[in-house]
Protein backbone atom coordinates (compact mmCIF):
# COMPACT_ATOMS: atom_id res chain seq x y z
CA UNK A 1 0.00 0.00 0.00
CA UNK A 2 3.00 2.28 0.46
CA UNK A 3 3.08 5.20 -1.89
CA UNK A 4 -0.61 4.88 -2.64
CA UNK A 5 -2.37 8.19 -2.23
CA UNK A 6 -5.20 8.32 0.22
CA UNK A 7 -6.24 11.90 -0.43
CA UNK A 8 -8.57 10.83 -3.22
CA UNK A 9 -11.38 8.34 -3.16
CA UNK A 10 -12.48 7.31 -6.62
CA UNK A 11 -13.21 10.43 -8.62
CA UNK A 12 -13.39 12.63 -5.52
CA UNK A 13 -10.87 14.37 -3.32
CA UNK A 14 -11.39 13.42 0.32
CA UNK A 15 -11.23 17.14 1.19
CA UNK A 16 -14.28 17.74 -1.02
CA UNK A 17 -16.11 14.67 0.15
CA UNK A 18 -15.81 15.90 3.74
CA UNK A 19 -18.03 18.85 2.84
CA UNK A 20 -20.88 16.36 2.44
CA UNK A 21 -20.71 15.87 6.23
CA UNK A 22 -22.09 18.78 8.31
CA UNK A 23 -19.84 17.91 11.24
CA UNK A 24 -16.71 18.49 9.15
CA UNK A 25 -18.13 21.22 6.91
CA UNK A 26 -19.13 23.37 9.89
CA UNK A 27 -16.07 22.74 12.05
CA UNK A 28 -13.64 24.05 9.44
CA UNK A 29 -9.94 23.41 9.55
CA UNK A 30 -9.67 23.12 13.29
CA UNK A 31 -11.96 20.15 13.63
CA UNK A 32 -10.63 17.41 15.88
CA UNK A 33 -9.42 14.36 13.99
CA UNK A 34 -12.34 11.96 14.39
CA UNK A 35 -10.75 8.51 14.49
CA UNK A 36 -13.54 6.61 16.23
CA UNK A 37 -15.60 5.59 13.20
CA UNK A 38 -15.34 1.91 14.07
CA UNK A 39 -17.61 2.78 17.00
CA UNK A 40 -19.93 5.22 15.22
CA UNK A 41 -19.50 6.88 11.86
CA UNK A 42 -20.48 10.43 10.95
CA UNK A 43 -23.41 10.98 8.56
CA UNK A 44 -23.57 12.92 5.31
CA UNK A 45 -26.25 15.61 5.03
CA UNK A 46 -28.15 13.64 2.38
CA UNK A 47 -28.66 10.76 4.83
CA UNK A 48 -30.05 13.16 7.43
CA UNK A 49 -32.14 14.84 4.71
CA UNK A 50 -33.60 11.51 3.58
CA UNK A 51 -34.77 10.77 7.08
CA UNK A 52 -36.27 14.22 7.51
CA UNK A 53 -37.93 14.11 4.06
CA UNK A 54 -39.62 10.85 4.98
CA UNK A 55 -40.75 12.18 8.35
CA UNK A 56 -42.03 15.47 6.92
CA UNK A 57 -43.85 14.13 3.88
CA UNK A 58 -44.34 10.37 3.95
CA UNK A 59 -44.75 9.28 7.57
CA UNK A 60 -47.36 6.54 7.81
CA UNK A 61 -47.51 2.94 9.01
CA UNK A 62 -46.23 0.16 6.78
CA UNK A 63 -47.83 -3.18 5.87
CA UNK A 64 -51.21 -2.42 7.46
CA UNK A 65 -54.36 -0.53 6.56
CA UNK A 66 -55.53 0.41 3.10
CA UNK A 67 -54.75 4.10 2.60
CA UNK A 68 -52.62 5.50 -0.20
CA UNK A 69 -50.32 6.94 2.47
CA UNK A 70 -49.68 3.46 3.83
CA UNK A 71 -49.02 2.29 0.30
CA UNK A 72 -46.39 5.00 -0.25
CA UNK A 73 -44.74 4.41 3.09
CA UNK A 74 -44.68 0.65 2.52
CA UNK A 75 -43.14 1.12 -0.92
CA UNK A 76 -40.39 3.34 0.51
CA UNK A 77 -39.78 0.81 3.28
CA UNK A 78 -39.49 -2.17 0.94
CA UNK A 79 -37.55 -0.24 -1.72
CA UNK A 80 -35.05 0.62 0.99
CA UNK A 81 -34.76 -3.08 1.81
CA UNK A 82 -34.05 -3.85 -1.83
CA UNK A 83 -31.39 -1.13 -1.96
CA UNK A 84 -29.58 -2.29 1.17
CA UNK A 85 -29.94 -5.96 0.17
CA UNK A 86 -28.26 -5.22 -3.17
CA UNK A 87 -25.56 -3.28 -1.35
CA UNK A 88 -24.61 -6.26 0.84
CA UNK A 89 -25.21 -8.92 -1.82
CA UNK A 90 -28.38 -10.44 -0.40
CA UNK A 91 -31.72 -11.34 -1.93
CA UNK A 92 -34.58 -9.08 -0.80
CA UNK A 93 -36.15 -11.86 1.22
CA UNK A 94 -32.78 -12.50 2.81
CA UNK A 95 -32.51 -9.19 4.65
CA UNK A 96 -34.26 -8.78 7.99
CA UNK A 97 -34.28 -5.40 9.71
CA UNK A 98 -32.76 -5.47 13.17
CA UNK A 99 -31.83 -2.73 15.62
CA UNK A 100 -28.14 -3.24 14.97
CA UNK A 101 -25.62 -6.08 14.53
CA UNK A 102 -25.96 -7.07 18.19
CA UNK A 103 -29.70 -7.45 17.77
CA UNK A 104 -29.25 -9.38 14.52
CA UNK A 105 -26.94 -11.90 16.19
CA UNK A 106 -29.41 -12.28 19.04
CA UNK A 107 -32.22 -13.03 16.56
CA UNK A 108 -30.22 -16.05 15.35
CA UNK A 109 -29.14 -17.28 18.79
CA UNK A 110 -32.58 -16.82 20.35
CA UNK A 111 -34.24 -18.46 17.34
CA UNK A 112 -32.00 -21.47 17.85
CA UNK A 113 -32.92 -21.52 21.53
CA UNK A 114 -36.60 -21.58 20.57
CA UNK A 115 -35.96 -24.39 18.09
CA UNK A 116 -34.11 -26.29 20.81
CA UNK A 117 -37.18 -25.93 23.02
CA UNK A 118 -39.29 -27.55 20.31
CA UNK A 119 -40.83 -24.40 18.82
CA UNK A 120 -41.10 -23.95 15.07
CA UNK A 121 -42.12 -27.47 14.15
CA UNK A 122 -40.24 -29.98 12.06
CA UNK A 123 -38.73 -27.33 9.77
CA UNK A 124 -37.01 -25.69 12.75
CA UNK A 125 -35.48 -28.95 13.98
CA UNK A 126 -32.36 -28.25 11.93
CA UNK A 127 -31.59 -25.46 14.43
CA UNK A 128 -32.25 -27.54 17.56
CA UNK A 129 -29.23 -28.06 19.80
CA UNK A 130 -28.65 -30.98 22.12
CA UNK A 131 -26.35 -31.41 25.12
CA UNK A 132 -22.81 -31.92 23.88
CA UNK A 133 -23.30 -30.04 20.61
CA UNK A 134 -20.54 -27.53 20.07
CA UNK A 135 -20.58 -23.77 19.41
CA UNK A 136 -17.33 -22.38 18.06
CA UNK A 137 -16.47 -18.73 18.72
CA UNK A 138 -13.22 -16.85 18.30
CA UNK A 139 -11.41 -15.52 21.35
CA UNK A 140 -11.14 -12.15 19.57
CA UNK A 141 -14.89 -11.67 19.16
CA UNK A 142 -16.79 -8.59 20.21
CA UNK A 143 -19.04 -9.44 23.18
CA UNK A 144 -22.01 -9.15 20.78
CA UNK A 145 -20.81 -12.26 18.95
CA UNK A 146 -19.89 -14.11 22.14
CA UNK A 147 -22.47 -13.61 24.87
CA UNK A 148 -25.52 -14.67 22.76
CA UNK A 149 -23.71 -17.97 22.13
CA UNK A 150 -22.80 -18.34 25.82
CA UNK A 151 -26.48 -17.94 26.67
CA UNK A 152 -27.52 -20.37 23.94
CA UNK A 153 -25.08 -22.94 25.34
CA UNK A 154 -26.46 -22.42 28.84
CA UNK A 155 -30.03 -22.89 27.60
CA UNK A 156 -29.36 -26.05 25.61
CA UNK A 157 -26.43 -27.88 27.19
CA UNK A 158 -24.27 -27.17 24.16
CA UNK A 159 -20.57 -26.51 24.77
CA UNK A 160 -18.63 -23.39 23.78
CA UNK A 161 -15.37 -24.15 21.97
CA UNK A 162 -13.06 -21.12 21.61
CA UNK A 163 -10.68 -20.54 18.71
CA UNK A 164 -7.50 -19.22 20.34
CA UNK A 165 -5.57 -16.18 19.13
CA UNK A 166 -1.81 -15.65 19.10
CA UNK A 167 0.20 -12.95 20.90
CA UNK A 168 -0.85 -10.37 18.29
CA UNK A 169 -4.52 -11.31 18.58
CA UNK A 170 -4.54 -13.18 15.25
CA UNK A 171 -5.96 -16.53 14.20
CA UNK A 172 -6.64 -18.43 10.99
CA UNK A 173 -7.73 -21.68 9.39
CA UNK A 174 -5.28 -23.79 11.42
CA UNK A 175 -6.60 -22.46 14.75
CA UNK A 176 -10.18 -22.99 13.56
CA UNK A 177 -9.44 -26.52 12.32
CA UNK A 178 -8.14 -27.38 15.81
CA UNK A 179 -11.61 -26.97 17.34
CA UNK A 180 -13.98 -28.06 14.54
CA UNK A 181 -15.67 -31.43 14.95
CA UNK A 182 -18.68 -33.31 13.56
CA UNK A 183 -20.59 -31.99 16.58
CA UNK A 184 -19.95 -28.34 15.73
CA UNK A 185 -23.30 -26.65 15.12
CA UNK A 186 -22.33 -22.97 15.00
CA UNK A 187 -19.14 -21.20 13.92
CA UNK A 188 -19.27 -17.48 14.74
CA UNK A 189 -16.58 -14.98 13.79
CA UNK A 190 -16.08 -11.42 12.62
CA UNK A 191 -15.00 -10.70 9.07
CA UNK A 192 -12.98 -7.77 10.45
CA UNK A 193 -11.88 -7.63 14.08
CA UNK A 194 -12.89 -4.38 15.75
CA UNK A 195 -9.64 -4.42 17.76
CA UNK A 196 -6.91 -5.98 15.63
CA UNK A 197 -8.09 -5.00 12.13
CA UNK A 198 -7.55 -8.63 11.11
CA UNK A 199 -9.40 -9.62 7.93
CA UNK A 200 -10.71 -13.15 8.19
CA UNK A 201 -10.32 -15.22 5.00
CA UNK A 202 -14.06 -15.92 4.88
CA UNK A 203 -14.21 -18.20 1.81
CA UNK A 204 -11.39 -20.40 3.07
CA UNK A 205 -12.88 -20.62 6.55
CA UNK A 206 -16.35 -21.47 5.21
CA UNK A 207 -14.89 -24.25 3.04
CA UNK A 208 -13.09 -25.65 6.07
CA UNK A 209 -16.28 -25.64 8.14
CA UNK A 210 -18.26 -27.39 5.38
CA UNK A 211 -15.60 -30.11 5.15
CA UNK A 212 -15.09 -30.75 8.87
CA UNK A 213 -18.46 -29.84 10.34
CA UNK A 214 -21.27 -30.37 7.82
CA UNK A 215 -23.94 -29.67 10.46
CA UNK A 216 -22.54 -26.26 11.39
CA UNK A 217 -24.05 -22.86 10.58
CA UNK A 218 -21.56 -20.10 9.82
CA UNK A 219 -22.51 -16.80 11.46
CA UNK A 220 -20.55 -13.76 10.32
CA UNK A 221 -20.29 -10.53 12.28
CA UNK A 222 -19.96 -8.17 9.32
CA UNK A 223 -20.44 -4.88 11.16
CA UNK A 224 -16.80 -3.83 10.64
CA UNK A 225 -16.69 -5.05 7.03
CA UNK A 226 -19.98 -4.04 5.36
CA UNK A 227 -19.28 -0.30 5.92
CA UNK A 228 -15.72 -0.49 4.61
CA UNK A 229 -15.33 -3.00 1.78
CA UNK A 230 -17.33 -4.68 -0.97
CA UNK A 231 -19.74 -7.26 0.42
CA UNK A 232 -21.37 -10.15 -1.36
CA UNK A 233 -22.89 -12.06 1.50
CA UNK A 234 -24.76 -14.61 -0.62
CA UNK A 235 -21.60 -15.44 -2.56
CA UNK A 236 -19.50 -15.62 0.60
CA UNK A 237 -21.18 -18.89 1.55
CA UNK A 238 -21.99 -17.88 5.13
CA UNK A 239 -25.38 -18.80 6.56
CA UNK A 240 -26.06 -15.64 8.54
CA UNK A 241 -24.43 -12.22 8.75
CA UNK A 242 -25.04 -9.12 10.86
CA UNK A 243 -24.33 -5.43 10.32
CA UNK A 244 -25.18 -2.02 11.83
CA UNK A 245 -26.43 1.15 10.16
CA UNK A 246 -24.63 3.62 12.41
CA UNK A 247 -21.22 2.32 11.36
CA UNK A 248 -22.01 2.77 7.64
CA UNK A 249 -22.86 6.50 7.63
CA UNK A 250 -26.47 5.67 8.53
CA UNK A 251 -28.75 6.09 11.53
CA UNK A 252 -28.65 4.51 14.96
CA UNK A 253 -31.32 1.95 15.76
CA UNK A 254 -31.25 0.16 12.43
CA UNK A 255 -29.17 -2.73 11.18
CA UNK A 256 -29.54 -5.89 9.19
CA UNK A 257 -29.55 -9.64 9.52
CA UNK A 258 -28.67 -11.53 6.37
CA UNK A 259 -29.69 -15.18 6.22
CA UNK A 260 -29.99 -17.69 3.42
CA UNK A 261 -33.69 -17.68 2.48
CA UNK A 262 -34.32 -21.33 3.30
CA UNK A 263 -32.79 -20.84 6.75
CA UNK A 264 -34.66 -17.63 7.56
CA UNK A 265 -37.95 -19.24 6.54
CA UNK A 266 -37.33 -22.05 9.04
CA UNK A 267 -35.79 -20.14 11.96
CA UNK A 268 -38.35 -19.50 14.72
CA UNK A 269 -38.95 -15.79 15.38
CA UNK A 270 -37.77 -15.16 18.93
CA UNK A 271 -39.67 -11.87 19.15
CA UNK A 272 -43.28 -12.16 18.17
CA UNK A 273 -46.25 -9.86 17.78
CA UNK A 274 -48.11 -7.87 15.17
CA UNK A 275 -47.06 -8.03 11.51
CA UNK A 276 -45.21 -11.34 11.80
CA UNK A 277 -48.12 -13.72 11.36
CA UNK A 278 -50.49 -15.36 8.92
CA UNK A 279 -53.23 -16.93 11.06
CA UNK A 280 -53.77 -16.40 14.77
CA UNK A 281 -56.18 -18.15 17.09
CA UNK A 282 -56.39 -17.84 20.86
CA UNK A 283 -54.17 -20.90 21.18
CA UNK A 284 -51.82 -20.65 18.24
CA UNK A 285 -50.03 -18.45 15.70
CA UNK A 286 -48.55 -19.20 12.31
CA UNK A 287 -45.79 -17.03 10.94
CA UNK A 288 -45.07 -15.33 7.64
CA UNK A 289 -42.03 -16.32 5.64
CA UNK A 290 -38.89 -14.21 6.00
CA UNK A 291 -38.20 -11.41 6.32
CA UNK A 292 -41.46 -10.26 7.89
CA UNK A 293 -41.74 -13.14 10.35
CA UNK A 294 -38.94 -11.43 12.33
CA UNK A 295 -40.20 -7.84 12.18
CA UNK A 296 -42.63 -7.67 15.06
CA UNK A 297 -44.35 -4.42 15.88
CA UNK A 298 -43.95 -0.98 14.37
CA UNK A 299 -40.71 -0.72 12.43
CA UNK A 300 -38.19 2.17 12.45
CA UNK A 301 -39.19 3.24 8.95
CA UNK A 302 -37.42 6.61 8.81
CA UNK A 303 -34.15 4.98 9.86
CA UNK A 304 -34.63 2.28 7.21
CA UNK A 305 -35.15 4.93 4.53
CA UNK A 306 -32.06 6.84 5.67
CA UNK A 307 -29.96 3.68 5.79
CA UNK A 308 -30.80 3.04 2.13
CA UNK A 309 -29.56 6.57 1.36
CA UNK A 310 -26.30 5.79 3.18
CA UNK A 311 -25.93 2.61 1.10
CA UNK A 312 -26.48 4.63 -2.10
CA UNK A 313 -23.90 7.19 -0.98
CA UNK A 314 -21.30 4.49 -0.30
CA UNK A 315 -22.19 2.71 -3.53
CA UNK A 316 -21.58 5.90 -5.51
CA UNK A 317 -18.16 6.27 -3.89
CA UNK A 318 -17.46 2.64 -4.79
CA UNK A 319 -16.72 0.16 -2.05
CA UNK A 320 -13.53 -1.08 -3.68
CA UNK A 321 -12.26 2.51 -3.59
CA UNK A 322 -13.41 2.90 0.02
CA UNK A 323 -11.46 -0.23 0.97
CA UNK A 324 -8.37 0.95 -0.90
CA UNK A 325 -8.51 4.38 0.77
CA UNK A 326 -8.87 2.96 4.26
CA UNK A 327 -6.27 0.24 3.78
CA UNK A 328 -3.78 2.90 2.67
CA UNK A 329 -4.50 4.92 5.83
CA UNK A 330 -4.21 1.81 8.00
CA UNK A 331 -0.88 0.91 6.41
CA UNK A 332 0.35 4.44 7.04
CA UNK A 333 -0.68 4.21 10.71
CA UNK A 334 0.70 0.69 11.21
CA UNK A 335 4.09 1.59 9.73
CA UNK A 336 4.39 4.77 11.78
CA UNK A 337 3.25 3.15 15.03
CA UNK A 338 5.78 0.34 14.60
CA UNK A 339 8.54 2.98 14.62
CA UNK A 340 7.45 4.60 17.90
CA UNK A 341 9.49 3.56 20.94
CA UNK A 342 7.47 2.05 23.77
CA UNK A 343 4.38 1.56 21.61
CA UNK A 344 3.14 -1.93 20.74
CA UNK A 345 1.01 -2.49 17.64
CA UNK A 346 -1.76 -5.09 18.05
CA UNK A 347 -2.87 -7.16 15.06
CA UNK A 348 -1.18 -7.71 11.69
CA UNK A 349 2.40 -6.36 11.52
CA UNK A 350 3.21 -3.56 9.07
CA UNK A 351 3.19 -4.80 5.49
CA UNK A 352 0.39 -7.28 6.10
CA UNK A 353 -3.16 -6.56 5.04
CA UNK A 354 -5.38 -4.97 7.68
CA UNK A 355 -8.69 -3.15 7.78
CA UNK A 356 -8.73 0.60 8.40
CA UNK A 357 -7.93 0.63 12.08
CA UNK A 358 -5.02 0.19 14.46
CA UNK A 359 -4.96 -0.58 18.16
CA UNK A 360 -1.91 0.01 20.30
CA UNK A 361 -0.58 -0.47 23.79
CA UNK A 362 1.66 2.31 25.13
CA UNK A 363 4.08 0.80 27.63
CA UNK A 364 3.69 2.11 31.19
CA UNK A 365 0.75 4.38 30.32
CA UNK A 366 -2.85 3.26 30.79
CA UNK A 367 -5.05 3.49 27.68
CA UNK A 368 -7.38 5.98 29.38
CA UNK A 369 -4.48 8.33 30.01
CA UNK A 370 -3.39 7.88 26.39
CA UNK A 371 -6.90 8.73 25.22
CA UNK A 372 -7.06 11.79 27.46
CA UNK A 373 -3.76 13.08 26.11
CA UNK A 374 -4.83 12.49 22.49
CA UNK A 375 -8.20 14.15 23.12
CA UNK A 376 -6.44 17.25 24.40
CA UNK A 377 -4.28 17.16 21.24
CA UNK A 378 -7.44 17.20 19.10
CA UNK A 379 -7.45 13.52 18.20
CA UNK A 380 -10.57 11.50 19.01
CA UNK A 381 -9.82 7.80 19.52
CA UNK A 382 -11.40 4.95 21.45
CA UNK A 383 -9.80 3.56 24.59
CA UNK A 384 -10.86 0.58 26.64
CA UNK A 385 -11.50 -3.08 25.98
CA UNK A 386 -13.68 -2.35 22.91
CA UNK A 387 -16.22 -4.93 24.10
CA UNK A 388 -13.62 -7.66 23.64
CA UNK A 389 -12.42 -8.55 27.13
CA UNK A 390 -11.33 -12.13 26.32
CA UNK A 391 -9.11 -10.81 23.52
CA UNK A 392 -7.50 -8.24 25.81
CA UNK A 393 -6.96 -10.92 28.45
CA UNK A 394 -5.23 -13.04 25.81
CA UNK A 395 -3.04 -10.05 24.93
CA UNK A 396 -2.21 -9.54 28.60
CA UNK A 397 -3.65 -6.02 28.81
CA UNK A 398 -6.84 -4.52 30.23
CA UNK A 399 -7.26 -1.87 27.57
CA UNK A 400 -5.93 -0.62 24.24
CA UNK A 401 -6.10 2.61 22.26
CA UNK A 402 -7.75 2.37 18.85
CA UNK A 403 -7.75 4.75 15.88
CA UNK A 404 -10.15 3.90 13.06
CA UNK A 405 -10.76 5.43 9.64
CA UNK A 406 -13.72 5.87 7.30
CA UNK A 407 -14.36 7.38 3.90
CA UNK A 408 -13.81 10.93 5.21
CA UNK A 409 -10.55 10.27 7.07
CA UNK A 410 -7.51 12.15 5.79
CA UNK A 411 -3.79 11.50 5.83
CA UNK A 412 -3.42 14.66 7.89
CA UNK A 413 -5.72 13.22 10.56
CA UNK A 414 -3.82 9.96 10.90
CA UNK A 415 -0.53 11.91 10.95
CA UNK A 416 -1.87 14.04 13.81
CA UNK A 417 -2.70 10.82 15.64
CA UNK A 418 0.82 9.48 15.15
CA UNK A 419 2.44 12.78 16.20
CA UNK A 420 0.35 12.99 19.35
CA UNK A 421 0.90 9.32 20.18
CA UNK A 422 4.63 9.95 20.00
CA UNK A 423 4.37 12.51 22.80
CA UNK A 424 2.45 10.39 25.30
CA UNK A 425 5.33 8.67 27.08
CA UNK A 426 7.23 11.89 27.61
CA UNK A 427 4.20 13.67 29.06
CA UNK A 428 3.63 10.90 31.60
CA UNK A 429 7.30 10.81 32.48
CA UNK A 430 8.00 7.26 31.34
CA UNK A 431 10.03 7.96 28.18
CA UNK A 432 13.52 6.49 28.34
CA UNK A 433 16.62 8.66 28.03
CA UNK A 434 17.23 9.57 24.41
CA UNK A 435 13.79 8.33 23.41
CA UNK A 436 12.70 10.38 20.46
CA UNK A 437 9.27 11.78 21.11
CA UNK A 438 6.72 13.54 19.02
CA UNK A 439 5.54 17.07 19.57
CA UNK A 440 1.95 18.01 20.09
CA UNK A 441 0.98 21.11 18.17
CA UNK B 1 -1.84 22.11 26.93
CA UNK B 2 -2.91 23.93 30.05
CA UNK B 3 -6.14 21.91 30.30
CA UNK B 4 -4.27 18.64 30.38
CA UNK B 5 -1.81 19.96 32.94
CA UNK B 6 -4.74 21.04 35.09
CA UNK B 7 -5.93 17.44 35.04
CA UNK B 8 -2.57 15.74 35.41
CA UNK B 9 -1.02 17.98 38.04
CA UNK B 10 2.52 17.04 39.03
CA UNK B 11 1.35 15.82 42.42
CA UNK B 12 -1.02 13.40 40.64
CA UNK B 13 1.68 12.11 38.31
CA UNK B 14 3.96 11.67 41.34
CA UNK B 15 1.32 9.76 43.31
CA UNK B 16 0.57 7.54 40.29
CA UNK B 17 4.17 6.31 40.46
CA UNK B 18 4.62 6.35 44.27
CA UNK B 19 1.40 4.42 44.90
CA UNK B 20 1.33 4.85 48.69
CA UNK B 21 -0.44 1.96 50.40
CA UNK B 22 -0.11 -0.35 47.41
CA UNK B 23 0.07 -3.86 48.83
CA UNK B 24 -1.63 -6.49 50.97
CA UNK B 25 -2.84 -5.94 54.53
CA UNK B 26 -2.97 -8.59 57.26
CA UNK B 27 -5.88 -8.87 59.72
CA UNK B 28 -8.14 -6.48 57.81
CA UNK B 29 -11.34 -5.51 59.60
CA UNK B 30 -13.01 -4.83 56.27
CA UNK B 31 -12.27 -5.39 52.62
CA UNK B 32 -14.00 -4.25 49.45
CA UNK B 33 -13.41 -4.80 45.74
CA UNK B 34 -14.42 -2.19 43.18
CA UNK B 35 -14.49 -2.72 39.42
CA UNK B 36 -15.11 -0.24 36.64
CA UNK B 37 -16.46 -2.29 33.72
CA UNK B 38 -16.08 0.52 31.20
CA UNK B 39 -12.29 0.59 31.48
CA UNK B 40 -11.43 -2.59 33.37
CA UNK B 41 -9.85 -0.75 36.30
CA UNK B 42 -10.12 -2.63 39.57
CA UNK B 43 -9.05 -2.15 43.13
CA UNK B 44 -9.37 -3.94 46.46
CA UNK B 45 -9.27 -1.76 49.58
CA UNK B 46 -8.49 -3.18 53.04
CA UNK B 47 -8.58 -1.39 56.39
CA UNK B 48 -7.39 -2.37 59.88
CA UNK B 49 -8.90 -0.61 62.91
CA UNK B 50 -7.58 0.16 66.38
CA UNK B 51 -8.69 -1.97 69.34
CA UNK B 52 -11.71 0.24 69.98
CA UNK B 53 -12.82 -0.14 66.38
CA UNK B 54 -13.02 3.66 66.11
CA UNK B 55 -9.97 4.61 64.10
CA UNK B 56 -8.32 3.47 60.85
CA UNK B 57 -4.98 2.17 62.04
CA UNK B 58 -3.80 1.21 58.58
CA UNK B 59 -5.25 0.98 55.09
CA UNK B 60 -3.86 -0.58 51.93
CA UNK B 61 -5.01 -1.43 48.44
CA UNK B 62 -4.15 -3.60 45.49
CA UNK B 63 -5.29 -2.78 41.99
CA UNK B 64 -4.63 -1.87 38.45
CA UNK B 65 -5.80 1.12 36.49
CA UNK B 66 -5.09 4.48 34.93
CA UNK B 67 -2.87 7.11 36.48
CA UNK B 68 -5.86 9.00 37.90
CA UNK B 69 -7.25 5.98 39.75
CA UNK B 70 -3.86 4.86 41.03
CA UNK B 71 -2.82 8.36 42.13
CA UNK B 72 -6.16 8.88 43.83
CA UNK B 73 -5.74 5.68 45.86
CA UNK B 74 -2.25 6.78 46.87
CA UNK B 75 -3.44 10.23 47.98
CA UNK B 76 -6.34 8.61 49.83
CA UNK B 77 -3.96 6.53 51.92
CA UNK B 78 -1.96 9.62 52.93
CA UNK B 79 -5.13 11.42 53.95
CA UNK B 80 -6.94 8.63 55.81
CA UNK B 81 -4.36 6.81 57.92
CA UNK B 82 -5.15 7.45 61.61
CA UNK B 83 -8.58 9.00 60.99
CA UNK B 84 -11.70 7.97 62.89
CA UNK B 85 -14.44 6.35 60.81
CA UNK B 86 -16.44 9.58 61.07
CA UNK B 87 -13.55 11.77 59.94
CA UNK B 88 -12.93 9.43 57.01
CA UNK B 89 -16.59 9.49 56.01
CA UNK B 90 -16.65 13.28 56.14
CA UNK B 91 -13.61 13.44 53.82
CA UNK B 92 -15.12 10.97 51.35
CA UNK B 93 -18.23 13.15 51.18
CA UNK B 94 -16.11 16.25 50.55
CA UNK B 95 -14.07 14.50 47.87
CA UNK B 96 -17.22 13.33 46.10
CA UNK B 97 -18.74 16.82 46.23
CA UNK B 98 -15.53 18.24 44.74
CA UNK B 99 -15.57 15.72 41.89
CA UNK B 100 -19.21 16.45 41.12
CA UNK B 101 -18.54 20.20 40.96
CA UNK B 102 -17.59 20.22 37.24
CA UNK B 103 -14.78 22.59 38.07
CA UNK B 104 -16.87 25.01 40.10
CA UNK B 105 -16.17 26.28 43.60
CA UNK B 106 -13.18 25.95 45.85
CA UNK B 107 -12.36 22.57 47.35
CA UNK B 108 -12.00 22.33 51.15
CA UNK B 109 -8.23 22.17 51.56
CA UNK B 110 -8.47 21.84 55.35
CA UNK B 111 -10.42 18.60 54.94
CA UNK B 112 -8.86 17.20 51.79
CA UNK B 113 -5.24 18.44 51.98
CA UNK B 114 -3.26 17.26 48.92
CA UNK B 115 -6.32 15.49 47.51
CA UNK B 116 -7.57 18.89 46.29
CA UNK B 117 -5.24 18.26 43.34
CA UNK B 118 -8.06 16.13 41.93
CA UNK B 119 -10.34 19.16 41.63
CA UNK B 120 -9.28 19.37 37.96
CA UNK B 121 -10.66 15.90 37.32
CA UNK B 122 -14.18 17.20 37.96
CA UNK B 123 -14.12 18.94 34.57
CA UNK B 124 -13.65 15.60 32.82
CA UNK B 125 -16.89 13.70 33.38
CA UNK B 126 -15.50 10.51 31.86
CA UNK B 127 -12.70 10.44 34.46
CA UNK B 128 -14.63 11.14 37.67
CA UNK B 129 -15.20 7.42 38.17
CA UNK B 130 -11.45 6.82 37.94
CA UNK B 131 -10.74 9.24 40.77
CA UNK B 132 -13.62 7.88 42.88
CA UNK B 133 -12.68 4.19 42.57
CA UNK B 134 -10.63 3.87 45.78
CA UNK B 135 -12.80 6.30 47.72
CA UNK B 136 -15.94 4.30 46.95
CA UNK B 137 -14.08 1.14 48.00
CA UNK B 138 -13.08 2.76 51.31
CA UNK B 139 -16.63 3.97 51.86
CA UNK B 140 -17.86 0.37 51.53
CA UNK B 141 -15.17 -0.73 54.01
CA UNK B 142 -16.36 1.90 56.51
CA UNK B 143 -19.94 0.68 56.16
CA UNK B 144 -18.81 -2.88 56.74
CA UNK B 145 -16.69 -1.85 59.74
CA UNK B 146 -19.61 0.06 61.32
CA UNK B 147 -21.91 -2.93 60.80
CA UNK B 148 -19.41 -5.20 62.52
CA UNK B 149 -18.98 -2.72 65.36
CA UNK B 150 -22.74 -2.70 65.80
Amino acid sequence: MEGMSSDTLGARRVADLRLDFPVFRDAGEHAPAYLDSAATSQRPARVLDAEREYLEHHLAPVHRGASAAVGRSTTLFEDARATVARFVGAGERELVWAENATDALNIVALGMADASAGLGGAEASRFALHPGDELVVVEAEHHANLIPWQRLAARTGAVLRPVRVDARGLWGPAELAAVLSPRTRVVAFAEVSNVTGFLAPVAELVALVRERSPEALVVLDACQSVPHRPSDLAASGVDFAAFSGHKMLGPNGIGGLYGRAELLDALPPARTGGSTITRVTLEHAEFLPAPHRFEAGTQPVSQVVALAEAARYLDELGMAEVARHESALAARMAEAVAELPGVRLIGPPPGEERAGLVSVVVDDVHAHDVGQYLDEAGVVVRVGHHCAQPLHRALGVTATTRASAHVYTTEDEVDRFIDALGGVRRFFGVAGAGEQTGVVA
Amino acid sequence: MSGLEGLYQQIILDHSKARHGDGPLEHAAAEHHEYNPTCGDELTMRIRLDDAGERIEELAWQGDGCSISMASASALVDLMAGRTLEEAGERIDAFRAMLRSQGAGEPDEELLEDAIAFHGVSKYVMRVKCAMLSWVALEACLTEARATRG
